[in-house]
């Protein structure tokens, strides 16, 4: 609790330091993003995971395209579908554009979560979704990098049982550089505009 | 003279069934209107979400305890919510429909969660789910299985019925 608390706050000054040097110096002014813009405040894309093809992944294997990651697991029958076919609907109109871009969907349940079960998943919501898995620990690691968090709810004397996990949506850039923060009360087309200023060829903003 | 004895003979027979009629026992469920039923079908046999749109005529509050299925071997009420960033999801005993008001189970929020299906559920088929209310009575609802990717089509359709 106190954690989390600590970790928003920390986010939140990183955000207000941002706008800052934003509204100080930078060039970046010019760029109207829609989503919270953390530019230089969170570290590069990596993570060593398995993919749902039970491929061992990188981070830099995804450079080139634009990254949506988003942290759930396949056991949950709400929250990570909705925003999974929310994903799918900015991704429907992005049109030919979302072809650059993928959604990550890392799993905080690798224990339910094989790549076959991934494979299953990711598919039935976006042909350019992912989904990742891999060892406790790289998952555990990538959930830090990105002052994120999750936590095995206790069993509900079924075997079966939850995971309460961050709902932040995160972008970046094609060179892996974490760029944006979307969170599930932005509106649908701010993901979208935001994408397209990052997808459209020629604009490096 | 005869119209009229006849008259005070019915008069206390009218009123009983009167009372009965309108008195008492009608069932929460006989108050409530299911629409906009849906539930979203996932891969293998992961828990899927149900949704729906209650709306109580009654002049007494009304409420969803819960609901069974042939077609599930468990269904449970549950609540979903994104505060302070965290997704998390809860089981809960009962969602209130106020009188002559509306209650809404959607993506996100208050939702039934279905597990371990009996037969294979794929987008199309419909399924029904008996929703019980506070007191024990039992409605029938079809739900449409759609897609895992669908998005709630009755989102922002106001209250067009």
């Amino acid at each position: 609790m106190k954690l989390r608390r600590a970790s928003r706050i920390v986010l939140l000054l990183a955000v207000i330091l941002g706008s800052l040097l934003l509204a100080g110096c930078n060039r970046d002014e010019s760029v109207p993003w829609r989503l919270t813009n953390v530019t230089g405040h969170m570290p590069d894309l990596d993570f060593t995971l398995v993919d749902d093809h039970g491929k061992p992944v990188t981070g830099q294997d995804y450079r080139g395209k634009v990254v949506v990651l988003y942290f759930g697991y396949t056991h949950c029958p709400d929250v990570c579908p909705l925003t999974l076919a929310q994903l799918h609907v900015v991704m429907q109109r992005l049109g030919p554009l979302a072809d650059g871009a993928r959604i990550l969907f890392v799993s905080v349940d690798p224990a339910r979560d094989t790549p076959e079960v991934m494979h299953a998943y990711v598919n039935a919501f976006d042909p350019r979704a992912v989904g990742l898995s891999g060892a406790p620990r790289e998952i555990e690691a990538l959930s830090k990098r990105y002052r994120s968090a999750f936590t095995r709810e206790p069993d509900r004397g079924d075997g079966q049982y939850e995971v309460s996990h961050s709902s932040a949506i995160y972008v970046f850039d094609r060179d892996g550089k974490a760029r944006l923060l979307a969170t599930p009360g932005n509106p649908q087309d701010d993901l979208v505009h935001d994408l397209h200023l990052l997808l459209s060829p020629g604009t490096s903003p | 003279m005869t119209f009229r004895s006849h008259a005070t003979r019915a008069l206390p027979l009218l009123i009983a069934g009167l009372l009965l009629a309108g008195g008492a026992h009608a069932t929460e469920a006989e108050h409530i209107h299911a629409s906009q039923s849906w539930l979203r079908v996932l891969p293998g046999d992961l828990p899927a979400g149900a949704y729906v749109t209650l709306e109580n005529t009654g002049d007494q509050p009304a409420s969803l305890r819960g609901a069974s299925s042939a077609a599930y071997a468990s269904v449970m009420l549950h609540k979903s919510s994104t505060e302070g960033g965290m997704g998390r999801m809860a089981p809960v005993d009962n969602l209130v429909i106020p009188a002559h008001g509306k209650a809404q189970l959607s993506p996100g929020a208050y939702h039934l969660m279905l597990m371990k299906a009996s037969a294979p559920v794929k987008p199309g088929d419909t399924v029904k789910l008996t929703l019980v209310f506070g007191d024990d009575s039992k409605l029938d609802v079809d739900f449409l299985a759609r897609p895992a990717n669908a998005i709630d089509i009755y989102a922002g359709a106001g209250h067009a019925h």
